[in-house]
């Protein structure tokens, strides 16, 4: 009998602490930009937004030493001006931040929402379209918006309306391992402003060589092929928004070129983000061709300081239209239909984000975040050279490279398409027709995009 | 209020008194599961994306018939179904039987070992599976070292050993859970029916299967229907291990319900047609495990 009391104490008084925790971490509101549970943040979120005539604004944003470090410089700068204004930054991670807004969307209930969320740019115009009332038009904020450049922009528009002040840039570079390639005979210079048929050629003979892959990519969700066709300034999808799989002569130009690389142990396929990661980290591929926020990610690895050099990325063989310029991910700020206090949050963003080269040129040396406000890249900040690049002026010359992206009408299902041609792509090089596999994703995207 | 009282005998008391407490339970299973359903049923006849849904009958079931990734789908999820669960289950009897031995020292401890994986959580041991069979993950190391592998095998990037990894995931994870409810039952039946078998001459395979077997009868039959059910609404080890890939060729019912309502353009009325789909199958299949482990006629 003793024993069941203590058994039934012992169980009653772990259930009474697990339900503390989950209770009180929502009482640490004040630093909840490092708490990143679920249960604070839906704790947190019975205040979630600001309230009417107040001086705080509540921020969505995902990453401590890039977005979330930025918009917290950016909320110290406008308080110096602005006595008593103040952010909370709740860290929810980019998949949360979707899944959260798709949850409020279809309950009809937006009162859990921050008043500004960060949001990738691939995703947005899926958002926009399937829940039009979750965001803010930004019609009458104080932007000067020849500032932003017209890709960059046409990511938050729809129909000539704004909803984003954009963020951070996503142009795509090229980086090498340059002790690889003079290992095989290469330079930088031999890797600028080629074509993806001598990308092949080089690579090959840096595998044969050095027994290294030129190039990774994840298998299913690979943005790779998408840079790629984007590069020409097209997509998988045409202009009056229809599947377009079957019949793309650029996009076959990219399929077969990306299966080459493939079969020729040019690009390692992997898995998932995690492997992708560690072929750069251990060493196993010699390059990177990815949106720059990758530099991020790979200056943490600081063993191959020195090692890295940046260019742009190839160009696809065949096409008029091909360059060697691209844009992959980037993501821009939106003010939720949930905020109470719009006039506060426009004028926060336009003051900062918005207009202030001053607010660029500090968040880039912490963050490095390079700005799509295109008169922050002509700062002398930019033009600084970065040790881990082998002292190359990176900042200044993605900047340079962003200028050059071709533009693309950008459409709800990014997602969908790449899917359906990475399946088709694993599908070609485990054997199957070519054109038998473009046609099984044509029908699997037009599938996805019908009701 | 006296005469009331008065009225009420013994046998409506008892019922009165069997209802209230039956009352709480069914209002919280009402308000809880079958008026979700209800709604869900609704939602299923409704076509658009996100917010932007019309009426439109039965269009999401014929919707069904065309949709190849869900057919693939649901063939993914029937093969975990046919080769996973019975290997889990006749595993977990033989190790139940095994631990049910009387003279075997240290039970307590092996028991603990055969249930402890049921004690992690679904997401992190489908990533410890994921980083075990990685291309430069443990299972690689070794085998490459032992020579039997020139180089690491890619088991997550090909179809076949993909469906194999997640089989075994599965196996390894769910069997110690069945275990402990052969054991349980195992327990329930009388040690001097194994002595008078033993008396008789029995063998152990025939115990085994003349005694053992028809009393765990209707463990095997709950075993059963929790397995399917579970297999069917695989999600995490699809969605952690392999991410459905490669080229759909692991994804499950689930985790394709998850991905039309979550990650590709937000298409809630389809899913919800799919999950009932879903529902149905689990229905049919828990009937005729029912029927066919029924032995009362």
């Amino acid at each position: 009998m003793k024993k069941k009391l203590l058994a039934v104490l012992l169980t009653g008084a772990m259930a009474m602490s697990l339900v503390a925790c989950g209770g009180g971490s929502g009482d640490t509101s004040q630093d909840s930009a490092a708490a990143s549970s679920d249960a604070s943040s839906s704790e947190a979120s019975s205040e979630a937004s600001s309230s009417e005539g107040g001086n705080k604004l509540t921020i969505w944003a995902w990453d401590q030493t890039f977005n979330i470090l930025s918009m917290q410089m950016a909320a110290d700068q406008y308080a110096a001006d602005h006595e008593g204004f103040e952010v909370e930054i709740i860290e929810t991670s980019s998949d949360d931040c979707q899944t959260k807004l798709t949850t409020c969307a279809n309950a009809g209930d937006y009162s859990t929402m921050a008043d500004i969320v960060l949001m990738q740019d691939n995703s947005y115009q899926k958002y926009l379209s399937s829940y039009p009332d979750a965001f803010t038009d930004l019609s009458n904020i104080n932007i000067n918006w020849d500032d932003f450049g017209a890709l960059k922009q046409s990511y938050s528009m729809k129909d000539g309306v704004h909803y984003g002040v954009p963020f951070d840039n996503g142009a795509v570079i090229a980086c090498y391992r340059t002790d690889v390639l003079s290992e095989a005979g290469y330079t930088i210079a031999d890797l600028t402003d080629i074509t993806w048929s001598r990308f092949i050629e080089i690579g090959k003979d840096v595998h044969e060589k050095t027994g290294k892959y030129l190039l990774s990519s994840e298998a299913n969700g690979g943005d790779t092929l998408m840079m790629m066709i984007q590069s020409c300034g097209a997509n998988f999808i045409n202009d009056s928004g229809q599947a377009y799989i079957v019949g793309n002569e650029v996009g076959d130009a990219c399929i077969d070129l990306y299966v080459e690389m493939i079969q020729n142990d040019v690009i390692k396929l992997v898995n998932n983000w995690d492997e992708y990661i560690s072929t750069i980290t251990n060493g196993e591929t010699a390059g990177i061709v990815n949106g720059n926020w990758i530099t991020a990610t790979l200056m943490t690895t600081e063993d191959q300081s020195g090692l890295w050099e940046i260019t742009n990325m190839p160009s696809v063989d065949g096409v008029a239209s091909a360059t060697n310029y691209a844009n992959n991910g980037g993501s821009s700020w939106y003010i939720t239909s949930n905020c109470k206090n719009v006039d506060l949050a426009m004028d926060f963003l336009a003051s900062t984000f918005g207009s202030s080269t001053d607010f660029y040129d500090a968040i880039l040396p912490n963050t490095g975040a390079i700005a799509c406000y295109l008169p922050a890249g002509e700062s002398a900040v930019y033009n600084e050279p970065n040790a881990y690049f082998n002292d190359q002026a990176i900042f200044s010359t993605i900047v340079g490279y962003s200028a050059n992206i071709p533009e693309f009408i950008s459409n709800p299902y990014h997602y969908e398409a790449r899917e359906a041609v990475n399946t088709a792509v694993i599908n070609i090089v485990n054997g199957t027709d070519k054109a038998a596999a473009l046609q099984e994703a044509q029908e699997t995207l037009e599938f996805k995009m019908s009701e | 209020m006296n005469s009331k009282k008065k009225g009420m005998t013994l046998v409506t008391k008892q019922r009165a008194a069997g209802w209230a407490f039956l009352t709480p339970a069914t209002l919280m299973i009402a308000i809880m599961s079958f008026y979700p359903m209800f709604r869900a049923f609704i939602l299923s006849l409704q076509t658009g994306t996100g917010k932007n849904m019309k009426f439109t009958g039965i269009s999401n079931y014929t919707r069904i018939l065309a949709d190849k990734v869900f057919q693939k789908s649901i063939g993914n999820t029937f093969l975990y179904l046919i080769i996973q669960v019975p290997i889990m289950l006749i595993l977990a009897i033989l190790l139940a039987q095994l631990l049910n031995n009387r003279d075997l020292k240290l039970k307590g401890f092996f028991r603990t070992c055969v249930f402890l994986p049921c004690a992690t959580s679904l997401v992190s041991y489908a990533l410890i599976f994921r980083s075990l069979f990685a291309t430069d993950g443990l299972i690689n190391s070794v085998l490459v070292n032992l020579h039997i592998l020139d180089q690491g095998y890619n088991f997550l990037g090909n179809s076949g050993s993909a469906k194999i990894v997640i089989i075994i995931a599965l196996v390894w994870r769910w069997t110690g859970y069945n275990m402990v409810f052969y054991l349980s039952a195992l327990q329930n039946i009388e040690y001097s029916v194994y002595e008078a078998a033993k008396i008789d001459g029995a063998n152990g395979w025939k115990t085994f299967w003349g005694i053992t077997v028809p009393l765990l009868r209707p463990t095997i039959i709950m075993t059963f229907i929790m397995s399917i059910n579970g297999t069917l609404q695989l999600f995490d080890e699809s969605v952690n291990l392999t991410k459905g890939g490669p080229a759909n060729s692991t994804i499950t019912m689930s985790h394709y319900i998850y991905n039309t309502c979550f990650i590709n353009v937000p298409n809630f009325g389809y899913a919800a047609a799919m999950s009932f789909l879903v529902f149905i199958m689990v229905a049919v299949l828990a009937f005729i495990n029912l029927k066919v482990g029924d032995t009362r006629d």
